[in-house]
């Protein structure tokens, strides 16, 4: 595979050196990758906002649906236009996302076909014709589908300024709907019945979400690539549920997740060392690697939803019960009640009646 | 920009080169295999873990390479289809530690798989061909560069573990029919009968990931997802016995992929990208007009049934316009003039449906017009409108005397059910509220004749 989509940067070949220039970059203050790491910060941020509100939705994989249909839009407005203008090119892909997008709700609404499959069937037939317009446009808009290729697959390392204001713009507007709608939002992910009982214009909302999901996915879909966007939208998201219980906490949390695996991935692209006859690290996936580990580390360490905590609290219910049996006055008539509870680790001191009163669980008791 | 020339015919498929059958045969067999294999999935309402399988399969390539050091078609089926496997249990993993929403960890897991994947190969030696671009689009053109010698016929090599999990596929179906379907519909009913349902979900499961992974190389990841998904779905949506599912899914998976590669040899583009647009047309084309769970079927079916209350409603107009006439009649005061059409029209509301419904009542012979506009019913339809009333009324009568309606109550209530209830529940209502002459409001209600008396 080429070694497409790399910020590879010549430095430091000792690991302080290293460090050093990851950090710099960072923090902003390597001019050459300064417009990259801005822009897949605030991709990252965006995506994150957003994509929390379509996943408590029940709507996770809608990114990923959108941004394979944006694929017949961009290779439209490319053959119409004849351009490589960015801007004409995500304007094309947001339509033809939000027309699966459409086509979803349509489905849902008046067949009896769920909505997973509904947006399976979008998803594989406007990518579809997304690759037999891609094609044809090779064939027939002037030959050059390099920018086209971008959109498949990804190019964070490419990223210019332009790119970089589209996503600062859809980033802007995207957490500016959601703070303004906060409360709105709010009634439509938790309790949609309730929302419309209030009568709050719930299929509006819904919409907008959907449309800021689609704003979100095409702005992202050059720099990441058709499949790794949908991963900015998911994983920040299920992050940030397992760390904050109110929803604005967790907006923040995924904000700040997606926002920190966009710069820390740019970073680690850019500076990890590459091993011997290998291209270099592909910025998108190490971005989404990023926030895979993100996510790993919360599901260990989260307070409450963590595998530890979890593990944690099963063993102190453990303890009570056990405790519990100690003192019942009938556990210490049967034989072999103890092995158990030695194997445990509890310490075995029987207290002979101290609590005669509990009886326990009974599990031993005749 | 020149548009591309269409010279599909008929008599181009006698053009077809060996070749190109053999294409053809591969991309029919991998649709159908997927098609059968995909309800499953659709029926268990797991469709995107299709989707999530066949992008995983990345990095299952990548891993397998690395360990064999070869491109062995064997060692790749095997990374992709651990993978595959790797995808639907670590979902579920994590779905349930952390109690992610079950689409959210598949999104979660699938991108992940991808992204070590992409990091993977992009490691590996470029001159290999292995890459994202070969899990998206496949090569169903080339499949039949590639070939083996197999009953002594050169078929293409990937048709043989593509036919392998065909006959798995429809064996399976065909041995488990009655248990899939219980496991599909309802796992906890399959339990509590008995029949291992987690087994048979892990081994569809595994079929799934199979059916995919065998196909992905031939076709690419959309047209898996597309062949998966689509035609169970849109079987669905044409029937509703598990049967004809299996099998109209079965065949509409291979017409798409007959068409398609016929209109993709016509306009020469990417085969699997036509075959997945076939199908999602046929889907589009089933949920219009699929003949009882259609868009187009389901609105026919409203609209009868609301021109059959429509014209429920006028005969229950005209016959209490009358009553009010002989009413008045009786008190010698001033004459009610009769009925016109515009005043039942404007009454009903919707122009339309008060047209159609009084052009149906006349061919029905319910009611006579008159050329000055008015309209009076026939015998027949004073008698079908003395039936709606006499529903009407006694209904109210109902209400008010089991459920202690108000008065002011009854009507819109009784409005709506007069409709809707046929005769021999009306004469239990009868007995119920004894036999009344009058409704609540004091109105008669009319005898009940004997002979149907109904609109059906």
């Amino acid at each position: 595979m080429a070694p497409r989509g790399s910020v590879a940067v010549m430095g430091p070949t000792t690991a302080g050196g290293r460090v050093g220039e990851f950090l710099r970059t960072v923090l902003l203050l390597e001019p050459t990758t300064r417009v990259v790491v801005l822009g897949a910060g605030l991709l990252g941020v965006c995506c994150g906002v957003v994509g929390s509100l379509a996943v408590l939705r029940r709507r996770a994989l809608l990114g990923d649906c959108v941004a394979h249909a944006a694929l017949p839009g961009v290779c439209l407005a490319f053959m119409l236009t004849g351009g490589r203008f960015l801007p004409v090119l995500l304007v094309g892909a947001a339509a033809t996302g939000l027309l699966a997008v459409a086509f979803i709700a349509a489905v849902r609404a008046w067949t009896r076909v769920r909505e997973d499959a509904a947006i399976g069937i979008a998803l594989a037939s406007f990518f579809g014709l997304g690759l037999v317009l891609l094609s044809l446009a090779s064939r027939y808009g002037g030959g050059n589908r390099a920018g086209l290729d971008r959109f498949l697959f990804g190019q964070a390392a490419a990223m210019i300024r332009q790119d970089a204001w589209v996503i600062g713009v859809s980033a802007v507007v995207g957490c500016g709907l959601v703070a303004l709608l906060l409360k709105e939002f709010r009634g439509l992910c938790f309790d949609r019945e309730y929302a419309s009982v209030q009568g709050w214009p719930v299929s509006v909302l819904d919409g907008l979400l959907m449309s800021l999901v689609c704003v979100s996915t095409v702005a992202g879909l050059p720099a990441a690539g058709v499949v790794l966007v949908s991963a900015l939208l998911v994983i920040p998201a299920v992050t940030a549920r397992l760390w904050a219980s109110g929803l604005g906490w967790m907006l923040v949390v995924a904000g700040a997740v997606g926002g920190m695996s966009g710069v820390v991935g740019v970073g680690l692209s850019a500076h990890l060392p590459v091993p011997e006859r290998a291209g270099a690290w592909p910025t998108g996936p190490m971005i989404v690697l990023s926030a895979g580990v993100a996510l790993g580390m919360s599901l260990l360490l989260a307070p409450e939803r963590g595998v530890l905590a979890a593990l944690a609290r099963r063993r102190a219910v453990r303890r009570m019960v056990a405790a519990d049996r100690l003192h019942g006055p009938l556990d210490a008539t049967v034989p072999g009640a103890w092995a158990g509870l030695r194997h445990e680790g509890e310490p075995a001191s029987p207290g002979s009646g101290a609590a005669a009163g509990r009886g326990g669980g009974g599990e031993g008791t005749p | 920009m020149r548009l591309p020339e269409l010279t599909a015919s008929p008599a181009m498929l006698g053009a077809l080169s060996a070749a190109d059958w053999w294409t053809l045969l591969t991309g029919v067999v991998c649709a159908v295999a997927c098609g059968v294999a995909g309800c499953y999935l659709v029926l268990r309402r797991m469709s995107l873990l299709g989707d999530a399988i066949s992008h995983a399969v990345l990095p299952g390539l990548g891993v397998a390479f690395i360990l064999t050091g070869t491109r062995d078609p064997l060692a790749m089926l095997a990374g992709a289809a651990g993978a595959g496997v790797a995808t639907a249990g670590l979902s579920a993993g994590l779905s349930r530690v952390g109690r992610i929403a079950e689409d959210a960890a598949l999104g979660v897991v699938f991108t992940v798989l991808f992204a070590l994947g992409v990091i993977l190969l992009s490691f590996l030696p470029s001159d290999l061909h292995l890459d994202a671009s070969c899990v998206l689009y496949g090569n169903l053109e080339f499949v039949a560069l590639d070939t083996v010698r197999v009953l002594g016929v050169d078929a293409p090599r990937v048709l043989v573990p593509l036919g392998a999990v065909l006959v798995v596929v429809a064996g399976a179906v065909a041995v488990g029919f009655k248990e899939l379907g219980i496991v599909a519909f309802d796992p906890a009913l399959a339990r509590s009968m008995g029949i291992p349902a987690g087994v048979i979900h892990a081994a569809m499961l595994a079929l799934v990931a199979a059916a995919t992974v065998v196909s992905f190389e031939a076709v690419g990841s959309v047209l898996v997802v597309a062949m998966l998904i689509a035609p169970c779905a849109t079987a669905r949506l044409i029937t509703d016995r598990l049967g004809w599912t299996y099998g109209l899914s079965g065949l509409l998976a291979a017409s798409a992929a007959g068409v398609g590669y016929a209109v993709a040899a016509a306009m020469d583009a990417p085969v699997a990208g036509m075959i997945s647009v076939v199908a999602g047309v046929q889907f589009a084309l089933a949920a219009v007009m699929a003949p009882s769970h259609g868009m187009a079927a389901r609105a026919v079916t409203r609209l009868g049934l609301a021109l059959r209350i429509t014209r429920e409603d006028i005969l229950g107009m005209l016959f209490r316009w009358d009553e009010r006439r002989s009413d008045a009649g009786g008190m010698a005061g001033r004459a009610v003039p009769p009925l016109r059409a515009a005043d039942v029209t404007a009454a009903i509301g919707s122009p339309w449906t008060a047209r159609l419904a009084l052009w149906g009542l006349h061919r029905r012979g319910m009611i006579e017009r008159a050329p000055d506009g008015t309209i009076r019913p026939t015998e027949a339809g004073r008698a079908s409108g003395a039936s709606v009333v006499r529903t009407h009324r006694l209904w109210e009568a109902y209400l008010a005397r089991h459920l202690g309606l108000p008065l002011d109550h009854l009507h819109a209530a009784s409005h709506r059910a007069e409709h809707f209830i046929p005769a021999d529940l009306e004469a239990q209502v009868r007995a119920e509220v004894g036999d009344p002459v009058a409704d609540p409001h004091g109105r008669p209600i009319p005898p009940a004749r004997s002979g149907p008396a109904g609109l059906a």
